[in-house]
């Protein structure tokens, strides 16, 4: 059965561990997670009524705690986002995940075009426009919970052999067209490489956020399978305003695990860009990439060395140089005994409650050991990364610190492996004075960001 | 409608003979389901797939032979979602054929397939594109809310092809496509340089290094 025809008056809708929903700021229901949005009409009726109530009063809603659950509301612009979740997370960290849910929105829509929407028609439907996109969130949401990139909002490369990393950055950055603006290679849903336009990162960087967005939209429909696909998209951190033009291919049908994605800000480049493609391509081939990339897979702690360690994510703060670096984090496998949904699951959360407590607003900590009932967590954070680990329930804080040093070694050892070091740059705009931030993207043309002709 | 659609490249009559081939945009719109994504893959892949929402647009290839010259068939598959109109006619814009497809067991597809012929009537003279008309789903004939009587009147007095297809089990899908390709040559081929010219483009062969080696004849030069 599809989430779509839960019944909303079944107990067990009623224990699902996260609802999201969003609505109008008329109250008309935009999407829920769980169930149909009609069926939930009074529901958020009610959330509406909530909102403007303490609107009226001059203030802004922001959560609501019972008893095993904490609602928070989040608005921007013309819409209300609510999330109601019986999980442990912390506001701040619930509210970090509507905000992807509202940022996905706008990257299929843009932030202009929603507004302009609802400034001529308040009670506006928009789920006709986000018809067909509602796996695009119901997929985010799942990855949200599962995936710990949200909670870090770093970005998780494939582990690859520096110089096979490099060859393949190479050969993207060979091929290329005016307007080409991003280049990335994606395989099994991770970050393969990225090469990126000189003038257009200079003063503005590529947000994690907005991968994270283009990681789900490719992974969450199978759409791109078929041919090659050329579509507008916006990149609400980049420029929530603006349409790229995207071209995604699988190179490898019809397995479709490497899967490239070229945006540009002409919407016009399409068979400029499918040539770079056929260039990439035929590189890829008489290189052998393909088969070389299709071997590589995520990596084992055991790898690491350190007995009691069983799991960790590392993030390394970027230098602040003018060379823009992408923020990133390096993590293993989970393996038993967090093999199962279950338990990935409640690790997950372990490392949710460890972070909440390095990023309280209140009582912010650089270090905190914690024991925990089948397993014991230490966190720290300095100047240089944050980093979370995961020791069997026996350890002891002084084999713990030992076991960290030794892990900080290997990461370090492996850091050409484990990160993309320097993301490659190429420059594909003869006239760099043209290219300010989104000036390229079409802003001024009206017919392509605007759903005013549908009104 | 005598050829058919050659599964193998290099058909021995292509070997023979040089043929221009000629490169046909190819558009497909309609509502979202209606089947133009599974349209488009019966007519690249020969099979049927259930497909997710397009997302703006898919680009396919499809090399249809006939006996005077070979279509390099280009064709666009748009997204029906509404959140796509805008762009649309980034993708329809210059195409020599458009395909109005709607679902033979919704008669909302019908009428939207009607405002799209609106939109391309504005944008093209008659003649310069053909258009055609694409009942969708027959294999649906129990849920049957669009008579093919009515999809064939309206082709009759808007001056379009019509046809009913089944994407599902390939019914007349083949078939449509070789119509297309031939009132397209009649058509649009009829005025010069309406169809450009399609060229491989020419690479270097690393693997086949004897095919091109700028020295060969300098040896057979003297007495």
């Amino acid at each position: 059965m599809s989430h779509r025809d839960e019944d909303v008056t079944a107990d067990s809708w009623r224990q699902h561990r996260k609802h999201v929903f969003v609505l109008s700021e008329a109250g008309k229901p935009i999407y829920s997670r769980y169930g149909s949005e009609e069926a939930l009409s009074s529901t958020m009726g009610v959330m509406m009524a909530l909102v403007s109530f303490v609107q009226s009063g001059d203030n802004i809603i922001r959560s609501i705690y019972s008893d095993g659950h904490t609602v928070v509301f989040l608005q921007k612009g013309p819409l209300v986002l609510v999330c109601v979740s019986s999980s442990r997370q912390t506001e701040k960290q619930l509210r970090g995940e509507l905000l992807y849910v509202y940022y996905q929105i706008i990257s299929m829509l843009t932030q202009a075009s929603i507004s302009r929407i609802f400034e001529h028609k308040k009670n506006y439907d928009l789920r006709r426009l986000l018809a067909g996109s509602e796996k695009i969130l119901d997929g985010l949401l799942n990855l949200v919970d599962s995936d710990p990139s949200f909670l870090l909002v770093a970005v998780q490369c494939l582990p690859l052999a520096s110089s096979l990393r490099d060859n393949i950055s190479q050969i993207l950055q060979k091929a290329i067209t005016p307007n080409l603006v991003f280049s990335i290679l994606i395989a099994n849903n991770q970050l393969l490489t990225i090469v990126q336009e000189k003038t257009v990162i200079e003063d503005s960087r590529l947000e994690p956020a907005d991968i994270h967005l283009l990681l789900n939209l490719i992974g969450a429909s199978s759409a791109f399978q078929a041919g090659e696909i050329w579509t507008p998209i916006c990149l609400p951190l980049f420029n929530p305003d603006c349409y790229f033009y995207a071209y995604i291919s699988y190179l490898d049908p019809p397995e479709c695990t490497v899967c490239l994605l070229l945006l540009s800000t002409d919407k016009e480049a399409f068979y400029a860009v499918a040539e770079c493609k056929r260039k990439i391509e035929e590189a890829m081939m008489a290189q052998n990439s393909l088969s070389l990339i299709a071997k590589v897979q995520s990596y084992s702690v055991s790898q690491v060395g350190v007995s009691d360690l069983r799991h960790f994510m590392y993030k390394p703060f970027d230098v602040p140089d003018t060379y823009q670096q992408l923020t990133q984090f390096t993590s293993p496998e989970m393996e038993a005994p967090y093999s199962s949904e279950e338990e990935k699951m409640r690790l997950l959360d372990l490392y949710r409650y460890m972070h909440s407590r390095i990023h309280s607003t209140s009582r912010p900590l650089k270090l905190i050991y914690h024991v925990a009932e089948r397993e014991t967590l230490l966190a720290w954070v300095t100047s240089k990364f944050e980093l979370y680990t995961c020791f069997s329930p026996l350890v002891t804080k002084a084999c713990a610190i030992t076991a960290i040093t030794k892990l900080l070694r290997w990461i370090k050892k492996e850091e050409d492996r484990l990160f993309i070091r320097y993301p490659p740059k190429y420059s594909t705009t003869p006239n760099p004075s043209k290219s300010s931030r989104g000036g390229k993207s079409d802003q001024q043309d009206s017919t392509d960001n605007g759903f005013l002709s549908l009104l | 409608m005598g050829e058919k659609l050659p599964k193998v490249p290099g058909d021995p009559d292509t070997l023979s003979r040089p043929m221009r081939t000629l490169r046909v945009k190819m558009v497909l719109l309609g509502s979202s389901g209606v089947g133009k994504s599974s349209l488009a893959l019966q007519f690249c892949k020969d099979e049927f797939r259930r497909t997710s929402p397009t997302v703006g647009c898919a680009y396919l290839t499809q090399v249809v032979h006939l006996r005077e010259v070979t279509l390099r068939f280009e064709i666009w598959d748009t997204a029906g979602e509404e959140k796509y109109h805008s762009v649309t006619p980034l993708y329809y814009r210059g195409a020599h054929a458009a395909l109005l497809v709607y679902d033979i067991s919704n008669r909302d597809t019908f009428i939207r397939a009607q405002v799209w012929l609106r939109e391309l009537e504005k944008q093209y003279l008659s003649g310069s594109t053909v258009l055609w008309l694409v009942g969708n789903k027959g294999d649906l004939e129990q849920r049957r809310q669009v008579s093919a009587q009515e999809g064939q009147s309206l082709a009759n007095d808007r001056g379009l092809f019509f046809t009913e297809t089944s994407a599902l089990s390939g019914d007349q899908v083949e078939q449509l496509l070789l119509g297309v390709a031939h009132r397209v040559c009649e058509c649009v081929g009829a005025q010069q340089g309406a169809l450009s010219e399609w060229k491989e483009t020419p690479h270097v062969d690393l693997c086949h290094r004897n095919t091109f080696n700028p020295f060969a004849s300098c040896c057979k030069v003297g007495p």
